[in-house]
C-alpha cells in the first residue's frame, strides 16, 4: 500500500493539535477563575478563597506548563507539513501567529511569574492584578489563534497575487465573518471546561470529605456559573451554526446527514451515512427538525451534500458523529447545571453522593465536547484548507513523502505518550496531595518556570519529606 | 517605493534573535551534554541548578525565531523545515524531552535516573541537530520555483555530520565555561580540565569544516579567495578567542573562558553570516526574494518593537537576580 502524505500529514496534524488543545482549553477557563478567587480574597479577606486560589494555581502552573511544550511542536507543523499553505498565506498567518506568541512571552515575562511565586513578595491589589492580567492574556491568545482559524475557514480581507495572499484589510481578515461565533463558542467552552473540572474535583474532595469548606464554596461558584454558561453555549453554538450554514453550507449539510436538497429536513438522532450510495444506510430522525432548527422554519430548505461533486464533500460519518457527540455532551451540561439548581434549594447540592458522582465524570465532558466540536468544525470544511481558495492537497509539503509523515508521525506519538502520562500522572498527584499548604521557604522572590510552582513530588510515598529540595539531601552535605 | 528597507531591519533582527538563542540555550545545552560525564549526583544537582532559572527563557528564542520567520521570509520557513524535516523533528523532541526532565527531576527521587537520561539525551540529540542544520544551510538547498525538491535525507551528509559534532563539542564548550563562572570547588576543577581538551576538539573540527567548505560550495570559495578584504578580520578575532579561553583557563580565571567562548561564537556566527550574505536560502534566494509583503513586515515590526525589550529587559534581570556562584545544596526550586 503506498503511504499518502496528504493523508498522514492531516492525522498528524490532527494528533498534535488534538493533544495540544486539551491544555490550553482547559487553562483560558481556569485562569479566569483563578482571578475571580482572587477578586474574592482580596475583597472579603476570606482565608478560604485564598486556599482555594492557591491550589488552583498550582494545577494551573502544571497544566500551563504542559500546554508550552505541546504548543511548540505547533509552531513548527506549518512548514514541516503545509509549506505551500505557509507560504501562500505568510502575509497573514505569520503576522497573527507571531503576535500570540509575543503575547505569551509578554505574559510570562511580565505577570505568571508574579502569579505563580509572588503571593507573599508583591502586595495583594498587584497580585489581583497579575491574576487579572494572565487571564487577559489567555483570552488574547485566543483571539489570535482562533482569528487564524476562523480566517481559514471564512477568508476576507485578503487577495491572491502570484500565488500569495496578500492583505487588503487587516481588519476584515481578523474580524472575519465567523470569528465572533468561534470565538464566544471558544471562550464559553473555555469557561465551562474550567467550570466542570474544578467541580468535578471538588466533588471528588467532598466526597472524601477533605476541606470541605473551601471545595463546597467552589463547588457552589461553579453550579452558578454553569447554570448560566451551559445554555449559554447552547445558544451560541446555535448562533455558530446558522453562521456556518450561511458561509459552509455542505459542512452543516455533513453535520446534519442531509444528502438532498430539502425541505423539511429530519434532525437525525442516528444514521450512517454512506459515501458509496450518497444516502444514508440507516436513520432514525425527528421529522422537521432540522429545518425548523437552521431556518427558523419547518418548510426552510436545507443543502445537500449531492449538489457538490463526491470528491468535493468531508468524510460524512466523521463530521456527522463528532457533532452527535458534542451535542450529546453540551446537553448533558445543561441537565447538570439543572440538577444543580435543583438541589441547591435545600443545600443538598454539596452532599448529594450521586450528583457528586456524577460531576466527577462530568470533569472530562467539556473535553470530548471540544475534541470533537474541532472535528466538526475542521474535517468538515475539507477538502479546503482555505476554504473556497486553497485546498489540502494543494496545500501540502510537495517534498514531503509518506515515509517522512508516517516517521514523524509515529514518532510524534511516542514523544507525547511518554511525556504527557509523565505530565498527567503529576497532576494527578498535584490533586491527590490536595490544598494543604506546605510551609517551606520556596525562594520565591526569584523567577521561575510554571511547573516549579506545584511543589509536589513525582513519585507516592513522600508526601511530608521536604522533597522538592533534592539538591539538599536530609543529612548529606 | 516605502522608504525604508524592512527586509535588511527584518533580516538584522532574525540574525540577532540567532545568536541570542545560540548563545543562550548552547551553554544550557551544553550542560546538558557534559551530564553523564560530570564527578557524581551532587554536581549534577549543582549544573541543573546553575541553568535552571534561564533556561526556559533562553528557549523562547528559538520559538520567536520560528514565527518571526514565517512573518518576515516565509520562504525561508517553508523551505528549510521541509528541507530538514527530519532533524526538525529530532530537534523538537530532544528539545521536549530536556524540558520536560527539567521539571520532572527536582521532583523526582527514584525515577532521577531517567530524567537524568532524558536531559543528557535530549540535549545532546538536539545540538546535533543544531549543527547539521548550519552544515546543510552551508551546503545549500535544492529548490525550484520556490520550492524544496530534495530528498528527505539530503541534509545528512558526511559534511553535516561534522557540522553536528562541531556543534556539539562547541555547545559543550559553552556549558564547560559556563560551569566554570557559575560552580566552585571540584566541580570547578572539572570543569577547567575539560575546557581545553573541547576547545580543541572544536578547533580541529572548526578547522576541517572551513577547509572543507570551500568544496561543499562554490559561491563561499569565489567569496573568501577572490579579493582579500575585511572577511578575514572575523576568522582572526574568532581565533584571538580561542586563544583567550585557553590563556584564562590557565590562568584559572572565573568569567573570562565564557565571554571568550561567546566571542569565539559570535565570531565564527557573523564570518558564516558574511560568507552567505545576501542569501537567506542558499543557494537561490536573497532576503529580498524571502521577503513576506511590506505591510506584513510592518505589522508585526510594530508589536515586536514594544515587546523585545520587554523580553530583553526581563531575561536581564533574571540573570541579575541569579548571578554569582551555584552551590551544592542551594537548590533554587
Amino acid at each position: 500500500m503506498d503511504l499518502d502524505p496528504l493523508l498522514l500529514s492531516r492525522i498528524q496534524f490532527a494528533f498534535v493539535v488534538s493533544f495540544h488543545a486539551i491544555f490550553p482549553v482547559f487553562t483560558i477557563g481556569l485562569a479566569s477563575f483563578i482571578a475571580v478567587l482572587e477578586g474574592l480574597a482580596f475583597k472579603t479577606g476570606n482565608p478560604v478563597w485564598r486556599t482555594l486560589s492557591g491550589f488552583w494555581t498550582r494545577v494551573f502552573a502544571v497544566v500551563f506548563g504542559m500546554g508550552v511544550v505541546s504548543g511548540i511542536v505547533m509552531s513548527f507543523q506549518f512548514g514541516t507539513n503545509w509549506s505551500n499553505f505557509a507560504q501562500a498565506s505568510a502575509n497573514f498567518l505569520g503576522p497573527v501567529l507571531s503576535y500570540e506568541v509575543l503575547t505569551a512571552f509578554f505574559l510570562e515575562a511580565a505577570f505568571l511569574g508574579v502569579l505563580l511565586f509572588g503571593r507573599d513578595k508583591v502586595p495583594a491589589g498587584v497580585h489581583l492584578l497579575a491574576a487579572v492580567m494572565v487571564a487577559t492574556g489567555t483570552l488574547i491568545s485566543t483571539f489570535w489563534i482562533l482569528a487564524a482559524n476562523s480566517w481559514m475557514q471564512t477568508p476576507a480581507g485578503v487577495e491572491m497575487q502570484n500565488g500569495m495572499f496578500h492583505v487588503t484589510s487587516w481588519a476584515e481578515a481578523l474580524f472575519n465573518p465567523s470569528f465572533p461565533y468561534r470565538f464566544g463558542h471558544m471562550v464559553m467552552a473555555s469557561f465551562l471546561t474550567g467550570s466542570f473540572v474544578v467541580s468535578g474535583v471538588s466533588a471528588w474532595y467532598l466526597l472524601r470529605n477533605r476541606e470541605v469548606e473551601a471545595n463546597r464554596k467552589a463547588l457552589s461558584m461553579c453550579l452558578w456559573l454553569i447554570l448560566v454558561l451551559a445554555p449559554a453555549q447552547v445558544l451560541i453554538g446555535d448562533a455558530h451554526g446558522l453562521n456556518t450554514l450561511e458561509h459552509q453550507p455542505y459542512k452543516v449539510a455533513a453535520m446534519e446527514g442531509n444528502w438532498e436538497t430539502q425541505s423539511h429536513v429530519p434532525l437525525l438522532l442516528f444514521a450512517l451515512p454512506d459515501r458509496e450510495s450518497q444516502s444514508n444506510l440507516f436513520e432514525v430522525g425527528i421529522p422537521g427538525l432540522a429545518s425548523l432548527i437552521l431556518k427558523h422554519d419547518i418548510n426552510g430548505v436545507v443543502p445537500g451534500l449531492r449538489d457538490i461533486p463526491r470528491d468535493e464533500q468531508p468524510v460524512v460519518p466523521v463530521v456527522f458523529w463528532s457533532f452527535r457527540i458534542m451535542v450529546a455532551m453540551g446537553l448533558m451540561m445543561v441537565l447538570f447545571a439543572i440538577l444543580g439548581l435543583v438541589l441547591r434549594r435545600n443545600g443538598r447540592y454539596w452532599k448529594t453522593p450521586w450528583f457528586l458522582q456524577g460531576l466527577r465524570f462530568m470533569s472530562i465532558a467539556p473535553f470530548i465536547a471540544v475534541e470533537t466540536g474541532w472535528f466538526v468544525t475542521e474535517t468538515g470544511r475539507a477538502p479546503w484548507l482555505v476554504y473556497g481558495m486553497m485546498t489540502q492537497a494543494e496545500a501540502v509539503t510537495p517534498s514531503l513523502t509518506g515515509a517522512m509523515a508516517l516517521f514523524t508521525l509515529i514518532g510524534y506519538m511516542v514523544v507525547y505518550a511518554a511525556v504527557f502520562s509523565a505530565g498527567l500522572y503529576y497532576l494527578m498527584r498535584v490533586l491527590y496531595v490536595g490544598m494543604e499548604e506546605h510551609e517551606e521557604d520556596y525562594d520565591s522572590d526569584r523567577p521561575a518556570r510554571p511547573l516549579s510552582a506545584a511543589h509536589v513530588p513525582f513519585e507516592y510515598g513522600d508526601d511530608n519529606a521536604g522533597s522538592h529540595h533534592p539538591s539538599a539531601p536530609q543529612g548529606g552535605n | 517605493m516605502h522608504s525604508f528597507d524592512l527586509a535588511l531591519i527584518w533580516a538584522f533582527i532574525i540574525g540577532f534573535g540567532v545568536i541570542m538563542y545560540v548563545l543562550m540555550d548552547g551553554f544550557d545545552l551544553g550542560v546538558g551534554i557534559l551530564f553523564p560525564f560530570a564527578p557524581d549526583e551532587a554536581s549534577r544537582d549543582v549544573m541543573m541548578n546553575s541553568v535552571a532559572p534561564v533556561w526556559d527563557g533562553n528557549e523562547t528564542w528559538l520559538v520567536l525565531g520560528g514565527a518571526g520567520l514565517l512573518a518576515a521570509f516565509p520562504l525561508v520557513y517553508t523551505i528549510l523545515l521541509p528541507a530538514l524535516y527530519i532533524g526538525v523533528f529530532l530537534l523538537l523532541a530532544g528539545l521536549i524531552f530536556r524540558g520536560v526532565a527539567f521539571e520532572f527531576r527536582f521532583k523526582a527521587r527514584t525515577s532521577r535516573y531517567l530524567w537524568n537520561w532524558a536531559f543528557a539525551g535530549g540535549s545532546t540529540v538536539a545540538s546535533f541537530a543544531q549543527g547539521a542544520v548550519v552544515g546543510a544551510y552551508i551546503q545549500g538547498f535544492e529548490t525550484a520555483n520556490k520550492v524544496y525538491v530534495g530528498g528527505a535525507l539530503d541534509w545528512l551528509t558526511p559534511f553535516t555530520v561534522l557540522t553536528g559534532l562541531g556543534m556539539l563539542a562547541g555547545y559543550a564548550l559553552l556549558g564547560s565555561t559556563w560551569l566554570i563562572l557559575k560552580t566552585e570547588g571540584e566541580l570547578q576543577d572539572w570543569a577547567y580540565r575539560i575546557t581545553t581538551p573541547l576547545l580543541a576538539t572544536v578547533l580541529v573540527v572548526f578547522g576541517i569544516v572551513s577547509v572543507w567548505t570551500p568544496f561543499v560550495n562554490d559561491m563561499v570559495r569565489e567569496r573568501w579567495f577572490s579579493t582579500i578584504d575585511v572577511i578575514w578580520v572575523l576568522p582572526v578575532l574568532a581565533l584571538l578567542c580561542a586563544f583567550q579561553i585557553f590563556r584564562s583557563v590557565r590562568r584559572r580565571f572565573n568569567g573570562m573562558p565564557f565571554v571568550a567562548t561567546m566571542g569565539l561564537f559570535i565570531f565564527t556566527y557573523l564570518g558564516l553570516l558574511v560568507s552567505r550574505w545576501p542569501y537567506v536560502v542558499p543557494p537561490n534566494y536573497t532576503i529580498w526574494d524571502a521577503s513576506s509583503a511590506y505591510d506584513s513586515q510592518l505589522f508585526l515590526l510594530l508589536g515586536l518593537l514594544f515587546v523585545i525589550p520587554i523580553i530583553l529587559t526581563y531575561t536581564a534581570w533574571t540573570y541579575w537576580v541569579f548571578r554569582g556562584k551555584v552551590r551544592a545544596g542551594e537548590g533554587y526550586h
